[in-house]
C-alpha cells in the first residue's frame, strides 16, 4: 500500500477557499461598491474593498465653474446631510477671502447643519437595522427623517439638492414662523428615537449582532485617521465641534457622547445620543440667536414673486420693487423676509444681491451681473486654505487653492468616510460573513462623498 | 504651543530640508524637500511637544498652469478683486507656488493632544522616484497615497499596493492633471477579473 498518498476521510473533509463577490449592485449594500472577499467556510479570510463606482469628478469639476458654482456639486457629495457640505465649502472660500458672515448666519447654518446631522443618523441607523431584519426601526426612521426634511424644504426650498449656502451668506433667512414647527417636528423626532430604543437597544437579536463585531481601538482609528462617531465610539473625544469650534459652536453648550468598545453597539449608541445632542444644539440656537426684522413690502403688503419683478423690472416700474422684497420660489418662505442685512456678509463684491436689488435698481443689477458672469466673479487673493467642518461622518475639510481668477485652481475635499472605508477591510477579515452587514453598515459609507 | 513655535520647531531640527515657511490664514505651512518627508513625519508623530498623531489630509496639487490661466475675456480686467478684510489676520500673504516643481503634495496633520494643524508642502516633480511613503507611519496613508497616484500619477517609494483606487485599471492618464481635458471621454472597461 502506498503510505504517501493521502488517506481517503482526509480526502472527505478537504476545504478549498471560495472567492465571493459583493457587490457592487447588493440589498445589503446601501451604495455602490464592491468587496471581493475570500472565504473559509463563513469566515472571510481577506477582503478586498473596491471603491469609485461612483466618481463623478468633482474635483475636476470645481476647477473648471466659478466659486458660487461649485456649492450644487458639494450637495451631491453627501447627499443625506448636503446643508454640512454647502457650509464647510462656502466657509472655506470665506477664509480664503477673509471675509466674516454675521452671527444670524452663523446660527442659521448652524441650526440646518444640525438638522442635517439628524437626517444621517436617522438614515444609517434605519438602514442598520433594515438589514439586520428590523424592517419596522427603518419606516419609523425614515418617517422621521420625513418630518425634518420638510423643515429643510421649508427654510431652502428643496428636500436633497439644497444649495442653500452662499460665499458670504445664505440664500434667504429663516422662515417666520419657523420655531413652531421645529419644536413639533422635534417632537416626533424624539418619539421615533425612543420607539427604536425600545425595539433596538435591548433586542436580543439586534445586541448579538452588533455586540463585539466590528471591533477598532482607538489607537487604529486615529492612525487611519478615522473621525466622527466612528472614533468617538473608541472612547476618543475629538469632535470638531468641540476641538477646533468654527461658526457659533464654541457659543453653544452640548455634549459629546463617547462610547468605550468601538464595535458597532457603540456606533449605534454614539449616533442615537448625537441626535439628542444635535436637536439640543438647534433648540439653543433658536433661542439664542440674534433677531432680524421681518420686511413686506409696503404697499401691497405681501411679497412679491421674483417671475412678477422680472416684469416689472423690464417695464421701468421699479419704484415698488426697491425696498421691497422677493419671494424666489413658492416653497421657499424664508426668502420673503427682506433679511438679508442679517444673513450676508457687508462684502458686497462677493455675495450676490438679493433679488428685490437684482430687479430694482441698477446698481443691483450690475452687482448680480458682476458676480455670476463669465470672466468677473468673485475673485479671492492668491493662496490656499484648508477648513474643516464636523460633517455626519467627522471631519468633512476643503482643501482650495486660489491662483486669483474667478474660479478655484484646486479644491479638495478630505470625505469622511474615505478613511473609514480604507479600515473596512481589516475590521471584515477573521469575523463571519454575516458580521459584514452591520459592520459595513455602521461605517455609514456614503458613495457621494467617498468616490466624489 | 503657538503657530509660529510650531514652525521653529520643526525649523531648528530640520534646517536643511525646509526650504520656505508661511501662515497664510492662520494655517502653518511648511516646504519641505520630498526626500524629507518621512523624516519629518515621524518626528511630528513621535516628539512630545508635536503629537501630530492624525494624518488629515494627503493630496495633491498640479501648479504648471499657476498664474497662466487661460486668457480672460478682454473686460475681465475689471473683475472684482476683493481684498481681505481686517477680521482675519494677514499679515504675510500667500508666497506663491512652492517651488519650480509641477507637483506639490500636501500633508495636514492634526494633534489630538494639542488641538494644532500644520501643513507641509513637498515640491516634485513627475519622475521624482524618492518620495516616501507614509504608510509605515500611517496605514491611513495607503488610500491617500493610492488616490493621489491615481488623479495626478505621482509615485510614492515604499508603497505596499500602489494601485488606482477611483478609476479603473485600463484608464489612461491621470485626470487631475491640469493637462488632462475636463471633457474627455474614455472607454468603461470592466475590471480584468
Amino acid at each position: 500500500m502506498d503510505t504517501t498518498s493521502t488517506p481517503d476521510h482526509e480526502h472527505a473533509f478537504e476545504t478549498r477557499d471560495m472567492l465571493l463577490n459583493i457587490g457592487p449592485a447588493h440589498p445589503a449594500m446601501h451604495g455602490i461598491i464592491r468587496i471581493i472577499a475570500e472565504l473559509d467556510g463563513e469566515l472571510i479570510e481577506s477582503a478586498d474593498v473596491e471603491i469609485g463606482y461612483l466618481h463623478r469628478a468633482f474635483e475636476k469639476m470645481s476647477e473648471n465653474v466659478d466659486y458660487n458654482g461649485v456649492i450644487p456639486y458639494t450637495d451631491r457629495l453627501n447627499y443625506v446631510s448636503p446643508l454640512i457640505n454647502n457650509m464647510g465649502y462656502c466657509m472655506a472660500v470665506e477664509k480664503l477671502l477673509g471675509i466674516t458672515v454675521p452671527e444670524r448666519c452663523h446660527y442659521v447654518r448652524v441650526i440646518l447643519s444640525e438638522i442635517s446631522r439628524i437626517t444621517d443618523h436617522l438614515t444609517c441607523i434605519g438602514a442598520v437595522s433594515m438589514e439586520l431584519g428590523a424592517f419596522t426601526v427603518f419606516l419609523y426612521m425614515i418617517k422621521a427623517r420625513e418630518f425634518l426634511w420638510d423643515l429643510v424644504e421649508k427654510v431652502t426650498g428643496a428636500r436633497l439638492t439644497v444649495t442653500y449656502c452662499r460665499v458670504g451668506g445664505v440664500k434667504a433667512d429663516l422662515p417666520d414662523d419657523f420655531r413652531a414647527p421645529c419644536e413639533k417636528a422635534f417632537e416626533e423626532t424624539r418619539k421615533v428615537i425612543k420607539e427604536a430604543d425600545a425595539l433596538l437597544t435591548r433586542n436580543r437579536i439586534f445586541v448579538d449582532r452588533m455586540c463585539g463585531t466590528g471591533v477598532i481601538t482607538k489607537e487604529e482609528a486615529i492612525a487611519y485617521g478615522i473621525t466622527g462617531p466612528f472614533l468617538r465610539s473608541t472612547g476618543s473625544e475629538y469632535d470638531v465641534r468641540k476641538d477646533c469650534p468654527y461658526a457659533v459652536y464654541d457659543q453653544i453648550d452640548f455634549d459629546v457622547p463617547v462610547g468605550s468598545k468601538g464595535d458597532n453597539m457603540d456606533r449605534y449608541l454614539v449616533r442615537l445620543e448625537e441626535m439628542e445632542q444635535s436637536m439640543r444644539i438647534v433648540e439653543i440656537a433658536l433661542s439664542q440667536m440674534p433677531d432680524g426684522p421681518v420686511l413686506v413690502n409696503p404697499e401691497t403688503g405681501r411679497p412679491i414673486p421674483a417671475s412678477e419683478m422680472v416684469d416689472l423690472g423690464k417695464l421701468g416700474e421699479i419704484s415698488t420693487i426697491s425696498g421691497g422684497c422677493a419671494v424666489t420660489a413658492p416653497s421657499l418662505e424664508g426668502s420673503g423676509r427682506g433679511a438679508h442685512p442679517f444673513i450676508a456678509t457687508d462684502e458686497k463684491r462677493a455675495f450676490l444681491p438679493p433679488k428685490e436689488d437684482t430687479y430694482g435698481s441698477i446698481e443691483g443689477l450690475m452687482r448680480q451681473f458682476k458676480l455670476v458672469m463669465h470672466g468677473h466673479g468673485v475673485r479671492p487673493p492668491v493662496g490656499e486654505v484648508y477648513f474643516p467642518v464636523e460633517g455626519a461622518n467627522g471631519e468633512l475639510g476643503f482643501y482650495v487653492v486660489s491662483d486669483g481668477s474667478g474660479r478655484a485652481y484646486r479644491v479638495r475635499v478630505r470625505p469622511p468616510c474615505f478613511a473609514i472605508m480604507s479600515v473596512l477591510s481589516k475590521l471584515l477579515v477573521g469575523g463571519s460573513l454575516a458580521d459584514m452587514t452591520p459592520t459595513f453598515g455602521s461605517v455609514n459609507m456614503i458613495g457621494g462623498e467617498l468616490d466624489r | 504651543m503657538t503657530t509660529s513655535s510650531l514652525i521653529e520647531s520643526v525649523t531648528t531640527e530640520f534646517p536643511e530640508a525646509v526650504t520656505a515657511t508661511h501662515s497664510f490664514r492662520g494655517d502653518d505651512t511648511l516646504v519641505l524637500q520630498h526626500q524629507s518627508v518621512l523624516d519629518v513625519a515621524r518626528f511630528l508623530r513621535d516628539d512630545a511637544a508635536l503629537q501630530m498623531d492624525f494624518l488629515m489630509d494627503l493630496t495633491a496639487v498640479d501648479y504648471s498652469t499657476f498664474g497662466k490661466g487661460a486668457a480672460p475675456a478682454f473686460f475681465a480686467s475689471s473683475g472684482v478683486n476683493v481684498r481681505s478684510s481686517s477680521q482675519i489676520p494677514d499679515e504675510d500673504p500667500w508666497p506663491g507656488p512652492p517651488d519650480e516643481a509641477r507637483f506639490a503634495v500636501v500633508y495636514h496633520f492634526y494633534s489630538s493632544t494639542h488641538r494644532h494643524r500644520l501643513r507641509l508642502v513637498a515640491p516634485v516633480d513627475e519622475s521624482v522616484d524618492d518620495l516616501d511613503s507614509l504608510t509605515s507611519l500611517w496605514p491611513g496613508a495607503d488610500w491617500l497615497e493610492r488616490e493621489v497616484w491615481d488623479m495626478f500619477g505621482i509615485r510614492f517609494r515604499g508603497h505596499p499596493n500602489l494601485k488606482r483606487i477611483l478609476m479603473y485599471a485600463e484608464f489612461e492618464g491621470h485626470p487631475l492633471r491640469k493637462d488632462y481635458p475636463v471633457n474627455k471621454r474614455q472607454p468603461l472597461i470592466g475590471p480584468s477579473n
